[in-house]
Formats: C-alpha cells, sequence, structure tokens
C-alpha cells in the first residue's frame, strides 16, 4: 500500500470520527425540537401545572431554576474569582497552594449525587436552612466553584506578564495592578467561565434533589427559605413518578431546560468572540 | 564638566545572583552622577539589564538567590528594611526594551502613574498630560487623538508614549533599558534629541542598543562583560581611548 493511499485512509477514517461526533449532538437536539415545540405555548411557559402535571404549564419550574441560577452565581462568583487572583497572583508554589490546587481538583472530580447529600447535611439539616432554594443554591455553588477557579485563573493568566511589570515600574501596588489593569483585561474570559459553570449548576438535578426541589409546588417561592419546583427535577419527575403523562409535556419541558442552557451558551460564545476583537494584545 | 558633579546613584561592590543560576553581577562598584546619560554597555548576559532593574527594584518580582552589596540613592541605601519601595519605583522611572503601551488610551496611559499617586484632580492630570508629552517630543502628533487606544499608534510613537508616561511620574532618574532596539532612525533620533534635553532635569542610566549610540549619546559610559564591571569613563575617553584591552576589542567589534 502506497504511503499516499495510507494518508487518504487515515484523513478519511478521522473524518468520518469528526462526523460521529457531532451526529448524537443533531439527533438529541433534533428530537428534542421536534417532538417538544408542539407543547410550546403561552399557557405552558406562564402557568403552573395541572391535573397531576399532566397539563398546564411548568412557570413554577422555569422561575425556580432562574433563582437558584441567580443564588448560586451570588456565592459562586464571588467566591470563585477571589480564589483564582489569589492563586494566580498571590500564591506562590508551596505545599499550601498544592493543597488548595488539589482540593480544587478534587472538588470537580465528586459525583454531583454526593454533592446533593453533602448540601442535605450542612445546609438543610446542620445549618437548618430546611430543603429551600439557600439550600440548594449553595449546594450548587460548591459544585461550580471548581469549574469557576480553573476558567478565572487561566483568564489571569493569559493578561501578559509585561502589563504587571510596567504597571509596577509606574508605582503601582500589587493590588492596584491587580484592579487597574489584570482584573479588567480577564474579565471577558472570567465571564465566560463564570456563565459555563453556571450552565452546568442550572441543569444539575442531582444536587437539588434534596435540598430545593419540590414534587409538585404550584406557588411561586416567597423567600429564599422556600422549597422551589425546578426544571431538571421537574423533567425527572414527569418523565419517571407520574404515569399517563403526555409525551409532549415532558419534550417540551426538556425544550425550555435545553434553551435555557443554550442559551447561556450563546451568551458566553457572544461575549467572547466580542471581546476578542476588542482586544489590543 | 567635572566641576559640580553630585553624585546620584553610588553602587558599591554589589554581587547578585538569580535562582536560577543565569546572568548575574559581580562586584559591581560604579558612581551614577547627576545630570549626567550614563550608558551601560557591553554584549548580551553581561548584566546591564539586570543592574537597571537592581536600581529600582523591578528585581523584587523575580527570584533573587542572593545579593551582597549596596546601591545608594542621594546617600540612602534603596535595600535598607524602611524603603518605600513604590516611592523609590516613582524617583526611578524605566523604559523597556519593547514599547509597552497598557490596555488604556493614550491619556490614560500617561495619567496612570500619577493616578497611582492619588492625584484626582482633571486639571492638572491634563497638564501632566500635555508637558509630558511634550517633553517625549509626541505632543503635536497625539493631541487630538489622547482618547485613542495606545495600541493605535506606530511602534516609535508608542515607545515615546511609555517615555512620556515615565516623564508624568515626575523621577529623578530615569532608566532606559535599550528602549530603541525596535525603532526606526527617525523615531530613535527623536528619542535621542530629547534625552538632552531631558538630562538638565533628570538623571539618566541607560542600556543602548549599539556601541554608535553609546558613544553619541553618553557623558559617563561603563562596559559590562558577563556580570563585571571591566571599565568605566568618561564616554569620549572610553570609546576613543580606552584603558582596558577587552573594553578595546569591544569598542572596535573585534568581538561582541
Amino acid at each position: 500500500m502506497s504511503r499516499f493511499l495510507t494518508q487518504r485512509l487515515g484523513f478519511t477514517f478521522l473524518a468520518i470520527v469528526a462526523i460521529l461526533v457531532v451526529l448524537p449532538i443533531i439527533l438529541v437536539v433534533g428530537a428534542i425540537v421536534i417532538q417538544g415545540l408542539p407543547a410550546i405555548n403561552v399557557e405552558f411557559l406562564t402557568t403552573a401545572p395541572r391535573d397531576g402535571m399532566r397539563a398546564g404549564g411548568i412557570w413554577p419550574a422555569i422561575v425556580g431554576t432562574f433563582w437558584l441560577t441567580v443564588g448560586t452565581a451570588i456565592f459562586s462568583v464571588p467566591f470563585g474569582v477571589a480564589i483564582a487572583i489569589y492563586l494566580s497572583e498571590y500564591a506562590r508554589d508551596n505545599n499550601f497552594t498544592r493543597m488548595i490546587r488539589l482540593a480544587i481538583i478534587n472538588l470537580s472530580g465528586i459525583p454531583s449525587v454526593v454533592y446533593g447529600l453533602f448540601g442535605l447535611g450542612l445546609f438543610v439539616l446542620a445549618l437548618r436552612f430546611g430543603s429551600s432554594i439557600l439550600a440548594g443554591a449553595l449546594t450548587l455553588s460548591i459544585m461550580t466553584l471548581p469549574v469557576i477557579i480553573s476558567t478565572s485563573e487561566e483568564a489571569l493568566h493569559s493578561v501578559p506578564q509585561s502589563f504587571r511589570t510596567v504597571s509596577v515600574s509606574l508605582g503601582g501596588t500589587k493590588w492596584q495592578t491587580i484592579y487597574k489593569i489584570v482584573l479588567p483585561q480577564a474579565l471577558p474570559g472570567i465571564l465566560t467561565g463564570v456563565i459555563l459553570g453556571l450552565e452546568r449548576a442550572a441543569g444539575e438535578t442531582a444536587p437539588i434533589l434534596f435540598t430545593a426541589a419540590a414534587f409538585f409546588l404550584p406557588e411561586l417561592p416567597g423567600s429564599i427559605f422556600d422549597k422551589t419546583m425546578a426544571l431538571p427535577y421537574h423533567l425527572f419527575v414527569i418523565s419517571t413518578q407520574v404515569p399517563n403523562m403526555p409525551i409532549k409535556i415532558q419534550f417540551g419541558t426538556a425544550l425550555v431546560l435545553l434553551v435555557f442552557v443554550l442559551t447561556m451558551n450563546l451568551l458566553a460564545a457572544v461575549i467572547r468572540s466580542y471581546y476578542r476583537r476588542k482586544r489590543q494584545w | 564638566m567635572l566641576m559640580n558633579r553630585t553624585p546620584k546613584i553610588v553602587i558599591e561592590n554589589l554581587s547578585l545572583r538569580y535562582s536560577d543560576g543565569t546572568e548575574s553581577l559581580n562586584g559591581i562598584s560604579l558612581t551614577i552622577y547627576a545630570h549626567e546619560i550614563m550608558a551601560l554597555f557591553g554584549p548580551a548576559g553581561g548584566g546591564k539589564s539586570t543592574l537597571l532593574r537592581v536600581l529600582n527594584r523591578l528585581n523584587d518580582l523575580v527570584e533573587v538567590k542572593k545579593m551582597t552589596g549596596r546601591v545608594l540613592l542621594d546617600g540612602q541605601d534603596i535595600y535598607a528594611p524602611d524603603v518605600n519601595v513604590i516611592e523609590l519605583r516613582r524617583r526611578m522611572g524605566i523604559v523597556f526594551a519593547q514599547p509597552l503601551p497598557l490596555p488604556l488610551s493614550i491619556r490614560a496611559n500617561i495619567e496612570y502613574g500619577p493616578r497611582l499617586a492619588g492625584i484626582r484632580d482633571s486639571s492638572q492630570l491634563s497638564h501632566i498630560v500635555e508637558s509630558s508629552l511634550r517633553a517625549a517630543a509626541m505632543w503635536d502628533e497625539v493631541k487630538d487623538r489622547l482618547d485613542e487606544s495606545g495600541f493605535a499608534i506606530s511602534g516609535g510613537q508608542q515607545q515615546r508614549l511609555c517615555l512620556a508616561r515615565v516623564l508624568a511620574l515626575e523621577p529623578e532618574v530615569i532608566l532606559m533599558d535599550e528602549p530603541m532596539s525596535g525603532l526606526d532612525p527617525l523615531s530613535t533620533a527623536k528619542i535621542e534629541d530629547s534625552m538632552q534635553q531631558l538630562k538638565q532635569q533628570y538623571t539618566i542610566v541607560i542600556v543602548p542598543h549599539s556601541i554608535q549610540q553609546a558613544a553619541r549619546i553618553a557623558d559617563h559610559a561603563a562596559f559590562f562583560l558577563q556580570g563585571k564591571l571591566i571599565e568605566e569613563g568618561p564616554g569620549k575617553q572610553l570609546f576613543t581611548n580606552p584603558h582596558d584591552k577587552r573594553t578595546e576589542d569591544y569598542v572596535t567589534g573585534r568581538f561582541g
């Protein structure tokens, strides 16, 4: 076999594999859109479920997922970014920082249901928050932290070292250098990481299972100490726990969740490309 | 010329080694006089840039294994424990080899140092912007585009912006680390011209990018080879009639 033929066979194989990767995505999204779209109407998007969730809408679940995501952002973003700044700008390479990094890596490897049990033990029971938006958001925050830390750290690292040297040489303290130069330049990258982390949190079921999610709760949550419905858990419930469930409601719910998550993804992409074009270095 | 020379910086028996074992300084003693241009020259790796970074303590940012000796600025040890390093860096501004604008507007680049130091008054700031740009011989070129990005101007203009940015600190000493290495001859000439003006007001320590440049601008020069100070003296003498054989070989182009 000539080496050119070998090369062509190799490339063809790689191309087929690449196409195979795209295929499931198209099939999943396609199936959900085709079967879910008929369920989408104003009533579905703005009212509570009726008839044992076999009719009506998913408004409480949308609101619940929204507030859980906002709550997660409030806790995880300041902490995550602060830890990233510490690790990237201040920490020296010693045993203490190595321990922190090891902890972060391990945190990202923990299965999400374990976070759920942890949240149940700490926030719901020990701290007596009960099953609530607060407990759910805190649980999701801990799960999201590693993503936010590592992407923020990467964004901080991508800011050229020379900017820091120049700022210090002009009489800047380290702190002035960070908040006047490094952080603004790293912000788009940090924002992208934050959105990707929150997107994952928004779609998770297991961490909120014992900490926030209500099986059926037609009223909207009134405070952060209330339980709430949430899209991923609602999807789980109507897919497994309710007999004679119209299939279009299941897929409609999946579609709403998918759009929610993909919109965040799109937002991250837009921010990234906008700032990449504006960036001067 | 030798009448009213005041020592500005006195380096006493300075030795330094980096943690990674690279470029070091070996027993350097050198006096830099106020209102003179001191050129540190010699082949690459001789310790010239390191010495500049010792002077304004930018080498605090990298790992230094061992440093001995003293550096005195106006008679005060700049490595004494009670020295305010931030204040020291304002007194000794540095222009780097590459033009390094901050990712800010031209105006904000120049205001950066003064603002860090707490100057907020806008008329004072715009006065600083104008006078710094004039001193760096670029006011007329950019006066109508002060709010454009510092990256939007040519490389030569960027480097003069960096000089203006240092002047805005109102320093006492200007350190220049091969500031014209990436520039065209015209920009180089402009900066060299302004240096002759600047030395009336400042003390300048420059690592020139060529012997020719050193000979053009230096009042005083010091030849560095592998971390050692081989010879120093008035520029004219050092470039035309060096005492040391190695200096002569380098100046006449026999190595380097």
